[in-house]
Order: C-alpha cells, then structure tokens, then sequence
C-alpha cells in the first residue's frame, strides 16, 4: 500500500531532545529499502498561496497562515505492506519526537 | 470441552427447541470465533464473514431438531459457514486462489482435528483479537468489534452498553471495518517489539471489557466473554505472563459475584461479604496461575492483591501488609491516581487510618483525584475510623452526592446512617 505521510509540527514535542533519530539515516534507509517513494520538507506557511474557482472566477489570495504551531512542514511517499509497517517507518522519523506524523493511505480508485 | 452427544430417539420425541438451542450456543462459543477468524483471513471480508457464521448458527437452529445435534457440531458449522460463503464469492467471481483456500478450509473441518490444523486455526483467532484491538481503532470501536466478532454478542446489546442506538452502534461498527480495510491495518499478530508493544492494548480491551460486565451498573455477560477471552488468549500465548495474570484476576474478582449483593440487591462491602458464597473453585484457579510466574507486571500484583482478598479466611485475617506491599510494586510500575488512592487504603489496614490519611493526601496532590468521587468516599472512611462520627457522616454524604451509580449511592448513604445511628462496627 502506498501511504502518503505527513510530517507535521507539533506544540508539544519529546523534551528529550537527545534521542531524536538522525534523518539523514532515515532517508537514506528507506530509500535504500525501497520504503520511500519521494518526499521534501516545505517551505514555510508565509509563501503558501491558495487558488480557488467560483462562478468561473478564479481568486488567489496569500496563506493560509497557520495559527496554531500544528501544521504541515513536509511529506514523504511510502510503499509498505501495511499500516504496522508504515508506523514503524514513521516512529523512526524524528520528526515523530519532535512534531507528529499523520498517516493517510492513497485511495484505492481502482474498480 | 466435550462435544453434546448425537440427540437421542427418546430426546427427539420432545420438542427439543430448547434442547437444540442451547447445544448450538454451547457450539457457537467454541465455533463461532474460529469461523469468522478463518473466513477473515481468507476473505478479507469482515461482514461476509460475520453473516456466513450466523446464517451457520440459524441453519443449526433449523436443522439439528429433525437431524439431531451433529458428531462435531465445530465441524458442521464450519462446512455451512463456508459452502454459504463459497456461494457469495463465486457469484462475485473473486480470486482462484480463495476458492481454493476455502475448499481445503472446508476438508480440514470435515476430517476433524489434526494438529496442523489446529496449530492454523489458532493462529487465525489470535489474529483476529489482534486485529480488533489495533491501536489505530479508537478505544470503543476496538471493544465493540472484539464483542461483536470474537464474541458474537448482538450489536443492541452491545449499543445498550456503549449508552447508545443499535442504529449508531451498527454504523459505528460498520465505520471500524472499513477503516480497518482502508487504513490498511493488518490481520497479524505483532512479533518482537511490536508484541510487546501491542499486548497491553489488548489485555486493556479486555479489562474494559471485565469492567463493563463487573461494575455494579454494568451488563454482567461481559465478565463472562471477558473471561472467556481472556481464557483463550492465556492458552494461546501461555509464554506471556501478563496473560494468565489478567486471566487469574478476572476469576479472583468475578470469585465474588454472588456474594456482592444482600438479599434488597444493596451493595456488601468486601468485609462484609459472606466469604462461603465465594466461587471457590474460580479461586482455587486464580491462585493456580500465578503461582508459578516470577517478575509480575501490573496485572500480576492486582492479581495477587485480589488472590489476598479472596485467600483469607475472614476479613480479619487479611494480610493487609503484604496488600500493602503489592501496592507499592504496582505503583512504581504503572502510576495511576486511582492506585495511589488503593494503596492509601491498603497502607491504613496494615498501618492505621494515620498512615493511609497521610498517603491520601500524597494521592489528592495537585488535585489529581478532584474528579473521583471514591476518593471522597475513602477519606469518609479513614476519617471514621480515627474516631470523628460526624465528619465522617458528612464526608459520605458529599461522596454520595458526586457518585453517578444508584446502587454505590446507597451504599454510601447506609455509611453515613450507621454513623449517626449506632455504634461503630
């Protein structure tokens, strides 16, 4: 199953900060193990832009920013067996300590 | 447990309705989990599964009061249950490779009990708890899903517990499996860490489970289904101490059913309790478990404080310091306010009412028990016991007024009667 993760910030984070996995190691891993598909960090909220059509109009406006501090900072592609597999993929992240991962699998489109 | 023998010619000339009835529910409890665990795995199909096994039940239903109560009524169930879903998949032309499984499937269940088999079948209910108490399931779908699967417990009975409709409690139920299609959560058992990691959640489902059915207000079979799970877990990973540990406490508690009621259906406290209506065999085998595990973990010491309880020969005779001891272990184990209040007790009948007090407000700092009502309830009582009646009386009455239970209401409301009536007991 392909899992599409997001890397999300988080206002309460392990103060442990020692034990925050390296990952540079975790990109490398999964990539080598075929584990990760694709994946960036973003860029921050302040240089998002949203698009919108209504009535054949389009509009653009700046943002949204984030009010709160739980927001999305990047994302990687996964391609695991199943959800077990995904989650220990993504409690070696360190963003896992430092902020959250939210996990969501693709849709399955096909009839 | 042994299989109901074949209805007799002379058993049959009665309307056996009844008869048959309950052979097929003594069946279903063995079955019915094995059923829906191996057309699961098979399928994938958690609601095609389910209505296989039940329309395997109503055929038995139909059918055994002419036919008589088959030789292996596992067996048969197992070979409807399959041929009925054989049907439904082929006229949805699945894969090959699952008509195949389910035609070897229904050979095993004809030709009986190999060990191959049995070692396969196992594994396929071990699974399915696992599955249903997949900690990406919110906490109320995972006891609903494990009731109505592994259990086979109506959803209305289910939903009267949860406190809401059959209609809410079917979508709710109807919402976990296809989360559990669509999540992408798995039909395994964990091994290594992950094991270590999932079991807890597990054993809490089924101690959620314990407490719905022991509460006083609670439905009472779900002590019964939780035991009976916590049975077949504990012979499923007997390497796993936590398991027969939960098992042990189960039986220890549930030791008291009968005992915890007077004859007005009013709530008798423990040291009251008439100790001759305990289920002594269930204590008997509650202490059997432990005894050879060595390094409890948190159900361990509840379980050796409730064997304790249910070992001394009168109130008096409790061994309120070695409770007292077990206490503490569980505390540093798995530090909870309401273990904290527990041990404050424990800790004033091995020491005196001073000692729990003291501890009682070591339980309270911070207000972390603001919102338990019991907690009022034991200082009510400590405070008798050092001698202040009044204060006492008034304590139990706040206690009353914040505790939802009618029947612990009461109780507590008879504390503060007695002690503004009579002498102290």
């Amino acid at each position: 199953m392909k899992y599409m993760m997001f890397v999300c910030s988080d206002p309460e984070p392990d103060p442990d900060t020692a034990n925050y996995p390296d990952v540079e190691k975790w990109v490398a891993e999964n990539d080598a193990a075929g584990r990760r598909l694709d994946g960036s960090v973003l860029g921050p909220t302040s240089s998002a832009t949203t698009v919108r059509v209504r009535n054949g109009e389009l509009l653009v406006s700046d943002g949204p920013f984030a009010e709160t501090k739980e927001v999305i900072v990047g994302f990687d592609l996964l391609e695991c067996a199943d959800l077990d597999e995904a989650i220990e993929v993504a409690r070696t992240h360190p963003m896992a300590w430092a902020g959250r991962i939210e996990l969501r699998p693709l849709a399955d489109l096909e009839p | 447990m042994a299989p109901p023998a074949r209805a007799t010619v002379a058993a049959q000339a009665v309307p056996a309705q009844a008869q048959v009835a309950r052979a097929v529910a003594e069946a279903a409890v063995e079955a019915y989990p094995r059923i829906v665990a191996a057309l699961i795995r098979i399928t994938g199909d958690w609601t095609l599964a389910e209505d296989c096994a039940q329309e395997a039940l109503a055929q038995a239903l139909a059918r055994w009061p002419d036919d008589g109560v088959p030789d292996s009524p596992g067996g048969w169930l197992m070979t409807v249950a399959r041929n009925r879903m054989l049907d439904v998949v082929r006229r949805a032309t699945v894969e090959r490779r699952k008509l195949r499984e389910l035609a070897v499937l229904a050979l095993t269940a004809a030709t009986g009990t190999g060990d191959d088999r049995r070692e396969e079948v196992v594994d396929d209910r071990l699974r399915l708890i696992f599955t249903c108490c997949h900690p990406a399931l919110a906490l109320q779908a995972r006891v609903a899903l494990t009731l109505r699967t592994i259990c086979a417990v109506p959803t209305a009975d289910i939903a009267r517990v949860f406190l809401v409709s059959e209609s809410t409690m079917t979508r709710r139920l109807t919402r976990a499996k296809t989360r559990i299609a669509e999540a992408g959560i798995p039909y395994r058992v964990p091994d290594g860490r992950a094991l270590t990691e999932r079991l807890p959640g597990v054993l809490a489902v089924l101690y959620l489970l314990f407490t719905q059915g022991y509460n006083p207000d609670g439905e009472p079979a779900f002590a019964d289904e939780a035991i009976r799970l916590a049975r077949l877990l504990a012979e499923l990973m007997p390497e796993q101490p936590e398991v027969s540990a939960l098992l042990a406490l189960f039986l220890l508690q549930h030791s008291r059913r009968a005992a915890r009621r007077d004859a007005d259906g009013r709530l008798v406290p423990l040291d009251r309790q008439d100790r001759s209506r305990w289920d002594h065999a269930a204590i008997d085998e509650g202490v059997r478990l432990l005894a050879g595990s060595r390094q409890p973990g948190p159900y361990g010491w509840q379980a050796r404080i409730a064997a304790c309880h249910a070992t001394a020969a009168s109130a008096e005779e409790t061994d309120w310091r070695r409770i007292a001891d077990c206490y503490d272990q569980l505390l540093r184990l798995a530090p909870a306010p309401v273990t904290a209040l527990n041990r404050a007790v424990a800790h004033s009948y091995a020491y005196g009412p001073a000692a729990g007090l003291t501890l009682l407000a070591e339980a309270r700092a911070g207000g972390r028990l603001d919102d338990y009502p019991l907690a009022v309830a034991v200082e009510a009582d400590l405070v008798a016991r050092s001698g202040h009646r009044e204060r006492a009386a008034t304590l139990f009455r706040t206690a009353a007024s914040r505790t939802p239970g009618a029947a612990e209401r009461r109780a507590l409301l008879d504390r503060a009667d007695e002690l503004q009536e009579g002498p102290l007991c």
